[in-house]
């Protein structure tokens, strides 16, 4: 299966995230914050990022921004969570080259299904 | 398959009241008017988890609580709206509600709904008064984008899609939106190349191609939408109903609009129904794990598990070594006999330093106790119109979990007493030159295998006469008697002393010192206090960094053991008959340099056998416990070593001047002395008619 890096500052979150995505069989790697993540995304090539939002270091829009300029991720598909039903959060996400969004609340089956669209 | 989410409560509860903390902190030290935006976002990032946490846990009281936070939060981050004291103190209020609701969802218990209710409202109140941009409820809008059309006749969609030329660079691959579609029904895809470029122009990152979809299906629209609401703004998409039996006329074509964020409320809004229902009803839910003590768990980091686990490791290689020493004793040579005594000091240091890794896990940083006090400070200050700062240093020094546990309140108790009774009215500072804001200092650190903790205030200081005074009035000492400035503060400890002229529902009535130093010297610790007038107060709290390990000196009388406190040995030395001498025939005092002090023959007070009884020659171990000291009369000294405390009250039962037993390493039982307990046990046998309230005065 797929590896991925799951990155939020909430630990119940990437708990939950990652325990739903171990379940399904991927590999994840996790990280607290934009900055672990970009550290992370280098260490180890993944094929889908699942980022939130609001994270303090380095926010999810510039984890987003960062993880475009490398080379490994031009097109790896970038998920950000967000309960920021605000279209200009979304839209903010997308000018950083965001693939999409989900959006919190969601549970752990509504994960499963909007990834493996994405990874296919 | 379904995923049990009620397995991540623990860490997000942990992680909101975490959370919680933050925010406030962060709301205590905004500057009203000028408000650091990190700070701001900081307090914001909180409240913005917790709502989110607690939108996917299924607490949705929570959740809908914190959204009002939220916004004001939003709106503060953004610049739309003043940081007022108000507004800040509202947040404060709402922090405090949204403790109660998160505790009340972990625990499974009611909430004082009326009250959440209140401040709710006033946070709602806020919100829509000027200053700030109207409150998004995103809920409000729910879809009323009901599709008018003729559902019979439909049998699909057209679909006209064309990527814009970076809509790859999001990641978005159009193949999987095909995939997609194919799964709502039959799906034609026609391409369509004519943008393509020659090779020699091409560029692989662009996207040139459109596509014709044709898609078989009865689903509704929305969901056709659904499979492009990520890249709606990156292409032009046309989607058009085919109507059975027809050509490929579109009856209803609709471009694209901004409707279809409505599109995935509607999703997200279904879970958090779900979870409505679940929680409305609490008792009800079959899964309520017997309400987790949160008190019962303890978070060490991995630095301190890490420490451990190499301990260990150490351990096991130095079993190793002297497992290896061939245990065949009629051949045990020198040369073994080295390695054992190598591998038995190995072993040695071994388990101190692995003693000291696990006792390290049960360690606290002392702001744990010390993070209430900002806001307690911020609310009394405005409750008494003073201007008080707050400062602490060595937030970080460590206390043993318990210990932490149990200074809490006397903390507080002090703190409250510096608010309330120390620093004075601003305009009574100003007149007496001094700045308008008073400072309190709480400070940690280490001293001496003890933690001290002070309590410093720059307010009015002890009113010596005025402590004196009511002290004669109490009856607690008479009206000629002349007391050292430390006699007089150490009166405030007495049980039912107060000088407050004006008692208030802060401090209370005063019965407080006795219970703080009670409490402080139930942990093995105590507590001094230096004053000086228009200057200010110090509480100075000392305490011992564990309580499950003591370093005792082991004293022998007759045939027992026992184990004195490391701490409370002054000195030892051998007794010269000139220096003993009786008072009113009965108490012994011993002359040490120009102190006299009692001297307490421990045979006879714990009924012990011994061949020598006389004075001469003997060895006094002199003690001090709670600023007295006495002399403990002993046969003999042996050596010193920690001792791991056993409670004599959980195995037998609580026995005056003993704080608890220990085993020794040849397997016997040695009692530990309780000083402070042995001091007023011997006072009391010895001068009969002092009682034990007024025994600190009586002492030399």
């Amino acid at each position: 299966m797929a590896s991925i890096l799951a990155v939020d500052d909430s630990a119940s979150m990437r708990q939950m995230v990652s325990f739903a995505l171990k379940n399904a069989g991927h590999d994840v790697v996790e990280a607290v914050d934009g900055q672990d993540g970009l550290q992370a995304a280098k260490a180890n090539k993944v094929s889908l990022v699942i980022t939130d939002v609001n994270m303090p270091n380095m926010d999810g829009i510039a984890l987003i921004k960062e993880l475009r300029n490398l080379p490994d991720y031009k097109f790896t598909p970038i998920l950000m969570l967000t309960t920021e039903s605000a279209p200009h959060k979304k839209q903010e996400g997308k000018d950083a080259g965001a693939t999409g969004w989900i959006v919190k609340p969601f549970d752990p089956d509504q994960l499963l299904a909007t990834i493996s669209k994405v990874l296919g | 398959m379904a995923i049990d989410i009620t397995q991540f409560h623990e860490t997000f509860f942990e992680e909101s009241f975490e959370g919680l903390d933050i925010m406030e902190s962060g709301l205590l030290n905004l500057d009203i008017g000028a408000a650091d935006n990190d700070t701001i976002n900081s307090i914001f990032r909180a409240a913005h988890s917790i709502k989110g946490g607690s939108a996917t846990f299924g607490f949705t009281d929570v959740a809908e609580f914190t959204h009002g936070m939220e916004t004001l939060l939003d709106e503060m981050r953004d610049g739309t709206r003043d940081v007022t004291q108000k507004s800040v103190d509202t947040l404060l209020q709402s922090v405090d509600c949204l403790r109660e609701l998160l505790a009340a969802a972990r625990d499974k218990t009611p909430v004082d709904s009326e009250r959440v209710a209140v401040v709710h409202k006033s946070l709602e109140k806020i919100l829509s008064s000027e200053g700030g941009s109207n409150i998004s409820t995103e809920n409000d809008e729910h879809n009323e984008n009901s599709q008018t059309e003729s559902i019979s006749e439909r049998s699909g969609w057209k679909i006209n899609f064309k990527p814009h030329h970076d809509m790859l660079k999001t990641g978005n691959d159009p193949v999987r939106m095909f995939r997609e579609l194919s799964e709502l029904g039959e799906l034609t895809v026609i391409v369509d190349i004519s943008q393509l470029p020659t090779l020699a122009d091409l560029d692989p990152e662009e996207s040139y191609l459109s596509w014709d979809l044709t898609l078989k299906t009865d689903v509704e629209i929305d969901l056709v939408k659904e499979v492009f609401e990520w890249v709606i703004d990156e292409c032009d998409l046309e989607i058009s109903e085919i109507v059975s039996s027809t050509d490929d006329t579109a009856m209803s074509s609709e471009t694209q609009d901004r409707e279809n964020e409505q599109g995935t409320e509607n999703i997200s809004s279904e879970p958090s129904s779900q979870a409505k229902r679940q929680v409305a009803k609490p008792g009800v839910t079959e899964k309520s794990t017997a309400s987790t003590d949160s008190s019962a768990s303890i978070r060490v980091s991995i630095d301190k598990v890490d420490a451990l686990i190499n301990m260990v490791g150490e351990l096991v290689i130095t079993q190793s070594m002297i497992g290896q020493l061939d245990c065949d004793f009629d051949d045990f040579d020198n040369s073994r006999m080295e390695k054992l005594r190598d591998g038995l000091t190995l072993l040695e240091r071994n388990t101190r330093e692995l003693q000291e890794s696990v006792m390290r896990i049960r360690m606290l940083p002392i702001s744990f106790a010390f993070n209430r006090f900002p806001r307690m400070v911020h609310d009394l200050c405005q409750k008494l119109d003073k201007k008080i700062e707050l400062r602490t240093t060595g937030e970080n020094t460590e206390l043993d979990k318990t210990v932490m546990e149990k200074i809490g309140d006397p903390l507080v108790h002090l703190v409250r007493n510096s608010i309330d009774h120390g620093i004075e009215m601003p305009q009574a500072r100003k007149e007496t030159n001094k700045p308008e804001t008073g400072v309190i200092e709480l400070n940690a650190f280490h001293k001496g295998g003890n933690i001290i903790i002070e309590i410093k205030d720059d307010g009015a200081g002890f009113n010596k006469d005025r402590i004196k005074n009511k002290a004669i009035e109490r009856g607690l000492i008479s009206s000629d008697e002349h007391l050292s400035d430390d006699k007089i503060y150490d009166l405030i400890f007495q049980p039912g002393f107060s000088t407050a002229e004006q008692l208030s529902d802060i401090s209370g009535r005063g019965v407080g010192m006795d219970v703080v130093r009670r409490n402080i010297r139930e942990l093995g610790g105590n507590i001094d206090v230096t004053s000086e007038e228009g200057k200010g107060t110090t509480f100075t709290i000392r305490l011992p960094l564990t309580l499950a390990i003591l370093d005792g000196q082991l004293v022998c009388v007759g045939d027992e053991i026992f184990i004195t406190p490391l701490v409370s040995i002054v000195e030892s030395l051998q007794i010269k008959k000139e220096f003993v001498n009786n008072i009113a025939g009965q108490t012994e005092l011993y002359k040490v340099r120009d102190d006299y002090i009692p001297i307490v023959r421990m045979h006879e007070m714990f009924g012990i056998n011994v061949e020598k009884k006389s004075l001469e020659g003997g060895l006094l171990v002199v003690v001090e416990g709670d600023g007295k000291k006495a002399g403990l009369l002993v046969d003999e000294l042996l050596g010193q070593q920690q001792v791991v405390i056993k409670s004599l009250e959980t195995n037998y039962q609580r026995v005056d001047g003993v704080s608890g037993a220990t085993i020794l390493g040849d397997g016997t039982v040695a009692l530990i002395l309780d000083v402070d307990g042995l001091i007023d046990l011997s006072r009391n046998t010895s001068a009969p008619n002092n009682s034990p309230d007024n025994s600190v005065l009586a002492v030399a």
